[in-house]
């Protein structure tokens, strides 16, 4: 048999969309990852992506899936009635921070009560990247942003949410992980999460998340390989990597 | 077949729905509307159907959004707050083209208002409430009756445009129990849902399709630009208000003064007009079926004839500014309202007697 080693992922149309993104930023890199596990599981003909409003729903011009587009923070609703009346589809939702613990809090945490058998790839770049940099419900204390000019302040704006955590304690939620792509290892292992994640959906077993670190490189004022230090060295210390949940539905 | 039913206007909704070929039923509970959520949630399981509580307004309407774009039946019901909640989404729903139904019980507001019955969302309803000027067919039933036959022309509406369909009804609508005949009713062939989202290797032509409310920033084809795409929907505002107008006109032949209204207050109305007939009084009736569009043409008709106005409106005066609108400063239009109640309470109703205290005072 055959085996794919190097190409584009089947579902990439060309160009790739790639195209649209700031140099350095870590966006496109998630996307593939989503291809190539699409690819690799052969789900990518029944899978319906869902996305949100952000730099990450710009994806829409370059995949060959069906796709729908929602309204900002909206995408795990309108996944559920996808989900509920094609219960063979694959669904998912590719969601920025703000998309999906911002202004889309509700639906997420009204999709994990829920249990709705579907996978979010949430992309987590510490701030709004679409709008110009401004606080996301993830950026760091201190960190500076188009709308904290001064550093993020906890007594002002609050604490940065830990997305996967706060999804593990969810019932319904049957796997949570976080991943980054600052070097080739956590690369393969994000890939192995968002695997993870699409099986659990497969298996029906309940809700599979997964966030994922993403540079940005414009709005954080550093450099590609800049961005890739202060994921090392300074995010993944608020935001540690790994699995927080991993279960097969039934609460064990 | 027919089946003949005692059952209540909320009630009607469901079996309308059921009858129109509705897949899935997503709400949030909110008064006067509950009888329809609880509908739907003890009969559309059991009969395959989806039902679900979403864990709000916004989660039904973006449901609504999603179990469209997948080219099912999908529809939601709710209340004016809710309503309120949902109107983003509405315009998400229009210029992404995906149909759906949804069913407003109107109560007393602004703001938390009532939970009684009134006709308060009319503005919102008919001009859109969310962003950028959008349509929407919005069709004002007056009995049980008249709402299972028009939550199923709702349906087939949605569908022939692509576009959302509103059923405006009312507390009191909701409520009242009346004989119904259940059945389905036939409106003829529709175009199959190609543009639906199925997953790519179950579309016929294998190709994937993309549906998407951004369209002045990602254009979607076939229209290149953003221009090109709002130049297609303002056509297909145009046919619909061309083609979708609806009304009833009662003995308004030879009639002085005619009083406007739609939902309860029309059946108000209709009794004032058959008691002030009954004295020889010129009194008629226009009864919208179809808020949006609105016959205007028909009103301005009669009053280049001469006619006076007065509209029955449970409100402070609403719809009023479409008749104004109609008879272009030709005649006066008069208010019968929300304050001209019977009792002065939140569960009062405007009665025919007020109505034809008004009509004997303009005469
Ligand atoms: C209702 C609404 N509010 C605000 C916006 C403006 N908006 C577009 S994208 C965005 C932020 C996106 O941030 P995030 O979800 O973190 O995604 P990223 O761009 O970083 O990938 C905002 C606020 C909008 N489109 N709709």
């Amino acid at each position: 048999m055959k085996k794919k080693v190097c190409g584009n992922p089947r579902i990439w149309k060309d160009p790739p969309g790639a195209a649209m993104y700031c140099p350095g930023c870590q966006h496109p890199v998630i996307h593939r990852i989503i291809s190539d596990v699409l690819e690799d599981m052969g789900i990518d003909g029944k899978a319906i992506c869902v996305l949100g409003v952000g730099c990450h729903a710009f994806v829409q011009v370059s995949w060959d899936l069906d796709i729908l587009s929602c309204a900002h923070g909206r995408a795990l609703d309108s996944g559920t009635a996808v989900k509920r009346l094609n219960p063979d589809a694959i669904v998912f939702t590719v969601q920025g921070d703000g998309d999906c613990i911002g202004i889309g809090a509700g639906a997420f945490i009204g999709a994990m009560t829920r249990g709705e058998k579907i996978t979010t790839i949430m992309y987590n770049n510490t701030n709004y990247g679409t709008t110009g940099g401004q606080l996301a419900p993830t950026t760091l204390i201190g960190q500076k942003t188009t709308t904290t000019p001064n550093g993020r302040d906890a007594a002002m704006e609050g604490y940065p949410v830990h997305t996967a955590e706060l999804a593990a304690t969810f019932r319904g939620t049957v796997y949570s992980a976080r991943g980054s792509l600052h070097n080739a290892a956590n690369y393969q292992r994000t890939k192995k999460y968002v695997k993870t994640a699409f099986q659990k959906q497969i298996d029906g077993v309940g809700f599979s998340f997964v966030e994922v670190l993403s540079a940005c490189p414009p709005n954080w004022h550093l450099s590609p390989t800049e961005c890739l230090k202060r994921i090392e060295e300074e995010i993944i210390a608020e935001f540690p990597l790994g699995e927080f949940k991993k279960d097969d539905g039934t609460g064990i | 077949m027919t089946k003949r039913m005692f059952i209540q206007g909320n009630e009607a909704v469901g079996w309308g729905a059921l009858y129109g070929g509705c897949d899935a039923f997503f709400g949030y509970p909110i008064t006067p509307q509950n009888e329809v959520t609880q509908w739907f949630a003890r009969e559309f399981p059991k009969r395959g159907k989806v039902f679900l509580q979403s864990q709000s307004e916004v989660g039904s309407i973006n449901m609504l959004f999603g179990g469209a774009a997948a080219g099912f039946r999908v529809m939601t019901s709710t209340s004016s707050p809710g309503w309120g909640l949902m109107q983003e989404t509405i315009s998400h729903c229009v210029a992404a083209e995906v149909p759906c139904v949804i069913v407003l019980v109107q109560r007393g507001g602004p703001g938390s208002g009532s939970i009684r019955h009134a006709q308060m969302d009319y503005i919102t309803a008919t001009r859109g409430g969310g962003p950028g000027g959008y349509k929407n067919i919005v069709l004002a039933p007056a009995s049980a009756q008249e709402i299972h036959n028009l939550i199923q022309l709702g349906f087939h509406l949605a569908d022939k445009y692509r576009n959302p369909t509103v059923i405006l009804t009312d507390g009191i609508l909701g409520q009242v129990s009346e004989s119904v005949d259940v059945q389905t009713i036939d409106f003829g062939p529709l175009k199959q849902k190609d543009w639906a989202l199925r997953g790519r290797e179950n579309q016929k032509d294998g190709k994937s399709r993309i549906i998407n409310s951004a369209v002045g920033i990602l254009p979607l084809p076939p229209y290149p630009d953003y221009i090109s795409w709002l130049r297609h929907i303002e056509e297909k505002f145009q046919e619909m208000e061309n083609a979708e107008l609806r009304y009833e006109m009662y003995e308004a032949e030879d009639a002085e003064l005619i009083l406007v209204a739609y939902g309860y207050t029309a059946r108000v109305s209709k009794e004032a007009v058959n008691m002030c007939r009954a004295e020889g009084l010129k009194v008629g009736l226009i009864r919208p079926i179809t808020l949006w569009p609105f016959p205007y043409d028909i009103i301005k008709e009669k009053a280049c004839q001469g006619c006076k106005f007065l509209v029955i409106e449970d409100s402070l005066g609403l719809m009023i500014q479409d008749v104004r609108i109609s008879v272009e400063g030709r005649t006066d239009v008069h208010l019968i309202g929300i304050l001209d109640r019977h009792i002065p309470t939140d569960g009062g109703m405007i009665m025919p007697v007020r109505v034809i205290e008004e009509i004997k005072r303009l005469l």
